[in-house]
């Protein structure tokens, strides 16, 4: 029974963690907490339902949505992030969070406010590991978020762009009095946020099949709860933070019951920012943050 | 008066207390993003007053500002010894844990909602915002403003010039928590009714954005982002379906053109002390 709730809270922490790591690179390469993301989320979600509902093939629908963040972030980038660059800090906080309303308010427009159900893309099936029970979809899902992950730090790692944007990371200036052209590395940290974003969304959808236009809230704000407990900045302590809060939520839900999930989260969250404000993961002095 | 001029004028003077409440902590450096939880504990606890223990209506308002900043005294200390981003998010989290314990409090009602049997009328709601904007109107002609603006532009120069910092700070979350709680006792008076669900992120976050929307070098600032935000959207209620999309779009091309917010300490003082002011403050 209990190992049954570990692995559907690991299967629930999979939807976070692309969530928090989008967070988590906005805020390590930018230090900019991009509240747009949980916008994102819900577009890809709801784009892809509506091609698919007007009887696409699932590749274009996916990339139609994936398209849509890709130009969410690209907004969000000229309007809220540009402008604001030497400005109070929570500016362009609350510049994104207009964006959260207006993304939201603009789905409701064109789709309306209904919750959603989902076409179940990939056939329905379980698989049995002993006594657990495992969905396929949320398996899929949390298989691919995985591997995402992994691209996503390896290409950081390895790449030429990566190296520019661990150099930012590190500090702005020096990257610059380098040769590293911030103006045009920046910009494409904000598509791949995005895209992360994006296919967070999608993947959502294709393992809880229901998507509506506030499905971004309430996953956006545990996806940030993740990332700090991970530690800012730090992939794979997002991915650690993500996974965390899943447990956290569905065990609650099992032993105190549901109503008790948000104590669980967030004073899990408040309790560690108190005691270790740097998170699980994070440095002190955050060096190595990428 | 018709019945929706009052409805809009109630609306913008709970509106108003709300943005104090989160205006005195930002002008402090902290940005609270827990305000709404403040203002739940304010509306539970006179609410409770009223019902249970027969208070009259303005002592429990009172009284429900002074339990919030009992609450906030006691949980500043700790969350203060955080910063910046995660003192945004530690307020963010302590105003969800709020809202979902007093969603569990099968004493005041639960998920079920609070009704509160005394009623106040309009124009105690406004009697009381008058009070509460003219106390800081007050304050911001000591020297306070300038030892908190000291604070949030850089916490060490303010300590070496002998301001006690950390005392400051928690003043400051105290001070903005008390006006919630006043605010969100109002609200539970006024309506006669109170949901921990109303007291979500969302109403925080619409409050932070009257006050920066209104801009924070003034204490004039959060009253005319608050009177925005209440009378905008409802001059654009002729297209219901699109007000809130214009409104969001607003607000991200205001905040891209005019970061510093509407109401700016050059317009509100001299031109000869904002010049002076100007060179020091910029950042």
């Amino acid at each position: 029974m209990i190992a049954q709730q570990i692995v559907n809270g690991l299967m629930l922490g999979g939807v976070y963690v692309m969530v928090a790591v989008a967070f988590t690179l906005a805020i390590g390469v930018l230090n900019f907490l991009n509240f747009s993301i949980p916008g994102i989320f819900m577009v890809a979600g709801m784009v892809s339902w509506a091609a698919l509902k007007s009887g696409q093939h699932w590749l274009l629908a996916f990339g139609f949505a994936l398209m849509a963040s890709a130009v969410v972030g690209v907004a969000v980038y000229f309007l809220t992030y540009r402008p604001s660059s030497d400005s109070d800090p929570e500016v362009p906080l609350v510049s994104s969070l207009g964006f959260l309303v207006l993304l939201e308010n603009l789905i409701v427009l064109w789709l309306g406010s209904d919750q959603q159900s989902y076409p179940a893309i990939i056939a329905d099936f379980n698989f049995r590991a002993g006594s657990i029970i495992v969905g396929g979809a949320q398996f899929l899902s949390l298989a691919l978020s995985l591997a995402f992950v992994i691209a996503l730090s390896l290409s950081l790692r390895f790449t030429n762009l990566g190296r520019q944007v661990r150099a930012i990371a590190e500090s702005r200036r020096t990257a610059s009095i380098l040769g590293v052209n911030v103006g045009s590395v920046v910009p494409r940290v904000f598509v791949l946020s995005a895209l992360f974003t994006g296919a967070g969304g999608i993947l959502f959808a294709i393992s809880y099949l229901q998507v509506s236009s506030s499905m971004g809230e309430s996953i956006g704000f545990k996806g940030i709860s993740a990332m700090i407990i991970g530690g800012m900045g730090n992939i794979w302590g997002a991915v650690a933070g993500g996974l965390l809060i899943g447990l956290v939520e569905i065990l609650s839900t099992q032993f105190l019951g549901a109503d008790f999930v948000n104590i669980g989260v967030y004073g899990l969250l408040l309790a560690l920012l108190i005691i270790k404000p740097e998170g699980l993961f994070g440095m002190a002095v955050a060096r190595e943050k990428l | 008066m018709s019945g929706y001029l009052t409805g809009l004028i109630v609306l913008l003077a709970l509106n108003t207390i709300a943005a104090y409440g989160v205006y005195l902590p930002m002008a402090a450096g902290q940005l609270n993003l827990g305000i709404a939880g403040f203002m739940a504990i304010g509306a539970y606890a006179s609410a409770y007053l009223t019902n249970v223990c027969g208070w009259p209506a303005l002592a429990a308002i009172a009284a429900g500002g002074g339990t919030a900043a009992i609450l906030a005294f006691v949980v500043a200390m700790p969350i203060l010894r955080t910063q910046g981003i995660y003192l945004s998010l530690a307020t963010f989290a302590l105003g969800q844990v709020i809202c979902a314990i007093l969603l569990n409090l099968e004493v005041v009602g639960g998920a079920a909602g609070y009704p509160v049997s005394t009623h106040i009328e309009a124009s105690t709601v406004v009697a009381v915002t008058v009070v509460v904007v003219s106390l800081v109107y007050l304050m911001s002609t000591t020297r306070v403003p300038i030892y908190l603006a000291a604070v949030k532009n850089d916490p060490l120069v303010a300590d070496l010039l002998g301001l006690n910092v950390k005392a400051l700070g928690v003043a400051a979350l105290t001070a903005g928590a008390t006006i919630a709680g006043v605010g969100g006792a109002l609200y539970a008076h006024y309506f006669n009714y109170v949901e921990a669900q109303y007291f979500g992120v969302m109403l925080s976050t619409y409050t932070v954005l009257y006050v920066l929307l209104g801009g924070t070098q003034s204490v004039l600032g959060p009253l005319v982002g608050a009177a925005i935000f209440t009378i905008v959207p409802e001059a654009l209620r002729s297209s219901s379906q699109w007000r809130y999309a214009i409104f969001a779009l607003f607000i991200i091309l205001f905040m891209a053109l005019r970061p510093q917010g509407l109401i700016t300490r050059g317009l509100t003082r001299r031109r000869a002390q904002a010049a002076v002011q100007g060179g020091t403050t910029a950042s």
